[in-house]
């Protein structure tokens, strides 16, 4: 790709960020949001965001992981742990991360 | 807004800043590891600078990149982007409420900032779907940290490249952070169920090309939440 093509490519990039995120937003005249589905879309944020973790979780190489020696999975429960315990995500992060660093490169998992 | 002309003045504009520290680190560990994906990929400084400044979308970038290096035709990178943040459009339909009164210009600002976080925290915060004065300064407290974190550290990994050791899964603390944001949505039995489904659906229909297992899983996620909330015996026998 030639310099100025991938300069159009990430223009592009963010006329895109800004269209999907504006899409309702942007219009002036109302778009027609049938009420049923407005309440259903508060299910919508944790869709996404289960949609994100569960498989970072439990798959490598588009592949159900097979084993139950996977780093991430203790990583997950220890992060899980800390959460039930203080409920608070600096201490849920630095936790499933210490962990899974820990089994990934000490026991080299 | 009149008592209070810079939103940062105002006290919601610091619980906006401090709800989004907490999981800032797992923001910057993504950050950095799109930053490094990016100028590892061979495309120039100027380019990387301008791509990371500019897109301010995560997903999309670090799907873009290896398209771009491939030197795939500009209408790939640009579909796959935006099937990528097709979960944005569900959101701005969800944003529209509490923006719809402010001038179109001040609306499109706005909805650049939108991103996955700052739409979780604000509609923990602000379940409503009604505009209120102290909307503003608590979105805006919310961007400072998200983009802020989010810029730093992709500006580090593009500066630091091959100096940050990628084979350790720093982008697991991303996935650290997200897991508990849900937990923290996870309010009651109502919730778990339809998450569950979307989890399982997000995993069965991962091969589906880019991404669009997440728009399976949301799909799942509402369906089971509007079963829920329509149906009583059901909804019963979940509190119970």
């Amino acid at each position: 790709m030639e310099t100025w093509e991938a300069v159009i490519t990430i223009l592009g990039l963010a006329g895109i960020t800004l269209f999907t995120r504006g899409f309702f937003v942007l219009p002036n005249r109302e778009l027609p949001i049938p009420e049923w589905l407005r309440e259903g879309l508060r299910y919508a944020p944790i869709g996404a965001l289960v949609a994100i973790v569960v498989p970072e979780i439990v798959m490598s190489q588009g592949q159900l992981i097979s084993t139950w020696k996977d780093p991430r999975l203790f990583g997950a429960a220890a992060a899980t742990a800390w959460f039930c315990w203080r409920r608070d995500m600096l201490g849920t992060i630095l936790t499933g991360t210490a962990v899974m660093l820990m089994l990934k490169l000490g026991c080299g998992w | 807004m009149s008592e209070y002309s810079a939103p940062w003045r105002h006290p919601e504009y610091r619980r906006g800043a401090r709800e989004m520290v907490g999981i800032s680190l797992g923001i910057a560990a993504w950050g950095l590891v799109t930053g490094v994906a990016m100028i590892k990929s061979g495309m120039g400084l100027g380019l990387a600078l301008m791509m990371s400044l500019m897109v301010f979308a995560g997903t999309a970038q670090l799907a873009a990149v290896p398209l771009i290096a491939a030197g795939a035709p500009i209408w790939v990178v640009w579909a796959t982007a935006l099937c990528l943040n097709l979960r944005f459009v569900v959101f701005s339909a969800q944003w529209r409420p509490y923006f719809r009164h402010l001038p179109r210009r001040q609306r499109a600002l706005l909805a650049y900032f939108t991103a996955d976080l700052n739409y979780v925290l604000f509609m923990r915060r602000f379940p409503e779907g009604k505009p209120s004065p102290e909307q503003l300064p608590y979105f805006w407290g919310g961007v400072s940290v998200n983009a802020g974190s989010w810029h730093v550290a992709s500006l580090l990994g593009i500066f630091l490249g091959n100096h940050v050791p990628t084979e350790w899964g720093l982008g697991f603390a991303g996935t650290m952070a997200l897991l508990g944001m849900t937990y923290s949505l996870l309010s009651d039995r109502a919730t778990w169920l339809p998450a569950v489904i979307a989890g399982a659906a997000a995993v069965a229909a991962f091969a589906l090309p880019l991404k669009l297992n997440m728009l399976v899983a949301i799909a799942a996620a509402v369906a089971m939440g509007m079963a829920i909330d329509h149906s009583r015996p059901l909804r019963k026998r979940l509190m119970a």
